[in-house]
């Protein structure tokens, strides 16, 4: 043997040894995520990835707004702390626009398929081409109600209704000696919350939150018809304590059997429609969601999504893991454990060609429709310059609208009226947009 | 009597404490001050490092500032008053002769031992909300409509929770002041044929002024800087948006740390006011 | 001389002083029966005392979601050792002011107090930057120094407080007999200090226990205490009070505990001079 040949065979031997212990190393990554039903279901199923691969999680599971003081802090930073984050729809393309966040489109798994993800919720997620985040569950909002209070009211509900059905449909449920109200909506102050509700709802009211050169419109009549219907609707027909209602507490009102309407999230309609939780399971019904006759719904979209900050040190177990999560492998792994009724919903187009979870999911069909319908590029009747429907896709929008948020929570709460607050919206959000530079 | 050797000797025990106090306040301090004088927005990638005074301009002219400052004195106050008020009481209450003294005094002091979070949730849910919350339950039972605390009384809600929390150091403290109350001068008093209220009033008060002022101060100091409570109940909305949830929001709600620098700034330099004012109060009584 | 209690007196306080003390602990008493009662039985209307199915299932299931563990271990390692890293400091500091005042030694005592007014949030950014730069993000030892220096002027305060109400003459006479400084402070001072150390130490690690802020933002896993802990269990989707109930009394238990335990010691210093 030479040298040549001794130097060659220590070359490949050391270059075998390394290649297995890249292998056989097991990888700690870090993923923070919301304290959702999805999510948390998802922590519980992790560990079959980690004994797949040999990798293993760290779970930093926190309440959404401690989770968004902890994730902004560290992304703006450059922090590195997480190697997996759940974002929504709005961060994804702000911080994808940053470079704080790794392209998806190359070093997923190969079955991940992106070209199965719903054309409405990728384009969300996407900046320029790039994919900035993996959807995990996506969702719309709609009409979901109790089929026997409709009935009992002697009213049908149609499959699109209007606002102001929605609106003599619950005055017409509303039963206050025996704690139900006709409608549930959010009124917890925050952009994630009423905001939501209301910029969706605004929309189809024909209001929008800028006009072409970003003048705040809060003093519009379409604003003004919005945020009034809303509030008469709530007093009327509202529960007690409805300007400290977000997602959670309506949802858990919902299950109690404490409102005949209850207009939120499509990713709802599973969680009343499971026995284990809910006490009016087998009698809600869904719609999409209303409209005024001016061509627009107010439906939004939205899309908990897992993305991995380029501050990150192991991206690539990083892919692997997101692709293992919000693959149709995990689809499976859910529908086999929990029920096909149970699977994280709204992200790709294969769901909704299984025959077996349209037959376990009565809402299957509505939560498409609603997905599909929203146009976060088109999102108002009138023509805007910004993309977003319960939102607007501008990094100040957060700060402006959770302060908006409160003043509609206050005016909910009857502490001012419907013009202060918009009068105060609007001067907020002016002053705001001038120091932003806009 | 010092000597030069023993004050020579006491320079260098107070040193370490002093030089890490001095690095905690200064360092970051520092550069609060020079992101103060930025334009710094992390999610637009701005960063320009001299805007001049534009920020503390406007921060200070924005409709939410005055208002916040008013909030937060009126938090402090109200909670200030209902501690003190019912530490008094407490004291003296279980300073009289009973049964089962340590186990009432137990009691008293386990809110104290309760972390914000903790506390701001559970009366937040499980007491004001409206729905499922005792609150309601006790309304209805007596037939009333429930009451919705946390958005028609949200700041009172806030006071009770945080007043919830530190009566037992009121109270506490108190209660060793109104032990060192000699009994002799009471039984004098009781001579005399003064009312319990006189008695109260000018001779326990007066007593216990100096617990008081101690009370006032380091309470006021931990309440200034009030958060959890806030961020759990009502993240700010109807009306409870101190100086401090101010800042925050601007920090890191809007992401504008140049703005949110500057009213950091302007928070110490109002808390520092409100602390010469009390030290004033407090180092007078301290001297005597 | 003893004053005439009668028994109806007696009895009087003892039934208003636990009415009100049992009022004032309610919310924690409600907190635990709730912690053993199904999601439902949580929030069934009329609520239900104490007659109801007990279960542990709502701590299965918080065990079975988090470290509590490590979550625990963090909170101990984190409010011990900011209290003793603070003792050390403070010590040396209030003996200081305590029996050698100079001119400046109030100034300088309640300059120490007015660094508690800093506001947190204000100083976030640099902070974390500053942590980041040394690599000690989400790290024990930089919550044991942060809370440290957070509840230093307080240590101080209760220690200077303390000390001063200790004679001078005792000094002086072991002065006399030639203590060192060292000494002085070792055997003479300390002995008559421990109650007051006692109940420094207490209150600053029942201080360092409870801090909400810091312990959540400088922190993910490794470092992660029980006020980041409880940040899982607040408002997730569906029935969520009793597994937040039990999550809560997992977060205050130990400390309440050793509070109870500890209470005649921590009483008997806590008066940060109130009283002469």
């Amino acid at each position: 043997m030479n040298t040549k040949q001794i130097l060659r065979g220590t070359t490949v031997g050391l270059g075998l040894m390394v290649g297995l212990a890249s292998a056989a190393m097991a990888e700690e990554i870090t993923i923070a995520t919301v304290n959702n039903g999805d999510m948390v279901r998802m922590q519980s199923l992790a560990p079959q990835w980690e004994q797949a691969t040999g990798n293993k999680i760290n779970w930093v599971v926190l309440e959404e707004n401690v989770l968004r003081q902890n994730v902004t802090t560290d992304i703006s930073t450059g922090g590195g702390q997480y190697d997996v984050m759940t974002i929504g729809t709005y961060e994804a393309p702000i911080w994808g626009a940053n470079d704080w966040l790794v392209s998806l489109n190359d070093g997923m798994a190969e079955d991940w398929d992106a070209d199965d993800l719903l054309p409405a919720i990728r384009g969300g997620l996407t900046v320029d081409g790039t994919l900035y985040a993996a959807p995990f569950y996506g969702e719309s909002s709609m009409v979901m109600y109790r089929t026997d209070l409709m009935e009992k009211a002697g009213l049908e509900m149609p499959e699109a209704p209007t606002w102001q059905f929605i609106r003599e449909a619950a005055a017409a449920m509303t039963d206050r000696d025996n704690d139900i109200n006709g409608i549930c909506a959010r009124g917890k102050a925050g952009w994630g919350e009423n905001m939501a509700f209301l910029s969706a709802m605004a929309n189809s009211f024909g209001a929008r939150w800028f006009d072409m050169d970003w003048n705040a419109q809060f003093d519009s009549p379409e604003w003004k018809e919005t945020l009034t219907f809303y509030l008469d609707m709530m007093n009327e027909s509202g529960p007690a304590g409805a300007a400290n209602n977000g997602f959670n507490e309506n949802l858990t009102l919902f299950q109690q059997g404490k409102c005949g309407m209850w207009i939120d999230a499509t990713v709802a309609a599973s969680f009343v429609t499971n026995p284990a939780d809910s006490t009016v399971a087998d009698k809600v019904g869904f719609a999409l969601a209303p409209d005024t006759g001016l061509g627009k719904r107010g439906n939004w979209l939205w899309a908990w999504s897992l993305a991995i900050p380029a501050s990150s040190e192991k991206v690539d177990v990083a892919k692997d893991f997101i692709s293992w999560a919000t693959g149709k492998g995990y689809t499976e792994l859910v529908a086999e454990n929990e029920g096909w009724a149970n699977v994280p919903p709204g992200t790709r187009t294969s769901l909704y060609e299984n025959q077996a979870y349209l037959d376990a999911a009565p809402f299957a069909e509505m939560t498409l429709k609603s997905i599909n319908s929203a146009d976060p590029q088109n999102p108002s009747v009138q023509e805007v310059p910004y993309t977003g429907i319960q939102f607007v896709a501008i990094p100040e929008f957060a700060g402006i609208a959770t302060q908006v948020g409160q003043l509609f929570s206050d005016a909910l709460a009857g502490n001012r009226s419907a013009d202060e607050a918009l009068n105060a919206a609007q001067e907020l959000t002016t002053e705001e947009m001038e120091a932003a530079g806009y | 009597m010092a000597t030069e050797h023993s004050k020579s000797s006491a320079r260098i025990m107070i040193a370490p404490a002093v030089f890490v106090l001095l690095v905690w306040m200064l360092v970051p301090l520092c550069m609060t001050l020079y992101f103060s004088f930025a334009d710094y927005r992390p999610l637009r990638a701005t960063f320009d490092a001299w805007i001049g005074f534009d920020n503390y301009v406007s921060f200070l002219t924005s409709s939410s500032f005055l208002s916040s400052v008013v909030t937060t004195l009126q938090m402090v106050a109200g909670i200030l008053v209902i501690t003190i008020g019912g530490g008094v009481m407490l004291a003296l209450l279980l300073d009289q002769p009973m049964f089962g003294q340590g186990i009432v005094r137990i009691l008293v002091i386990g809110p104290f031992f309760v972390m914000p979070t903790v506390s701001a949730l559970v009366w937040k849910n499980m007491f004001f909300n409206v729905d499922n919350g005792l609150f309601s339950y006790l309304f209805k039972f007596f037939g009333a409509q429930p009451y919705d605390f946390l958005s028609q009384a949200p700041l009172l809600s806030i006071i009770v929770i945080v007043a919830w929390q530190w009566l037992p150091f009121a109270t506490l403290i108190l209660l060793t002041a109104v032990q060192s109350l000699s009994s002799e001068q009471i039984e004098a008093a009781e001579m005399d044929g003064a009312s319990p209220l006189s008695r109260f009033w000018h001779i326990i008060l007066p007593h216990l002024s100096r617990a008081i002022t101690v009370v006032i101060l380091i309470q006021t100091i931990f309440l200034l800087s009030i958060f959890a409570e806030i961020f759990v109940t009502t993240n700010g909305a109807f009306g409870t948006r101190t100086l401090t949830y101010l800042v925050y929001q601007r920090v890191l709600e809007s992401q504008n740390i140049g703005l949110g620098s500057a009213g950091g700034i302007i928070a110490v330099i109002l808390a520092n006011i409100v602390a010469i004012f009390l030290m004033r109060i407090v180092g007078k009584n301290l001297d005597n | 001389m003893a004053r005439a209690i009668t028994p109806r007196k007696k009895i009087m306080w003892t039934a208003l002083a636990w009415g009100i003390g049992l009022l004032i602990f309610f919310p924690i008493m409600w907190t635990f029966l709730t912690s053993f009662k199904s999601e439902a039985t949580a929030i069934s209307d009329p609520p239900v005392w104490f007659i109801f199915d007990w279960t542990t299932e709502n701590y299965s299931a918080v065990l079975a979601r988090s470290n509590y563990p490590l979550a625990l271990t963090n909170s101990i390692v984190i409010a011990v050792g900011s209290t003793l890293l603070g003792i050390l400091i403070a010590v040396p500091a209030a003996w200081a002011m305590a029996f050698v005042p100079g001119k400046r030694t109030k100034d300088v005592l309640l300059w120490m107090l007015s660094t508690k007014m800093l506001p947190a949030v204000g100083v976030l950014y640099p902070l974390v930057l500053i942590a980041k730069y040394f690599g000690v993000m989400d790290s024990r030892i930089l919550l044991v120094v942060i809370l440290m220096l957070i509840n230093l002027p307080i240590i101080v305060w209760m220690l200077y407080t303390y000390f001063r109400e200790i004679p001078g003459e005792i000094l002086e006479a072991a002065r006399m007999d030639g203590a060192s400084l060292k000494n002085e402070i070792i055997y003479v001072l300390t002995p008559m200090a421990v109650p007051g150390i006692a109940s420094t130490i207490l209150l600053n690690i029942i201080l360092a226990w409870n801090e909400a802020f810091w312990t959540i933002l400088l922190t993910t896993v490794n470092a992660a205490p029980l006020t980041k802990f409880i940040a899982s269990f607040s408002a997730p989707e569906g029935l969520f009070y009793a597994k937040l109930s039990a999550a809560s009394i997992m977060a205050i238990a130990p400390i309440l505990i050793m509070g109870w335990f500890s209470q005649k010691q921590l009483v008997r210093g806590l008066t940060f001079g109130a009283v002469k």
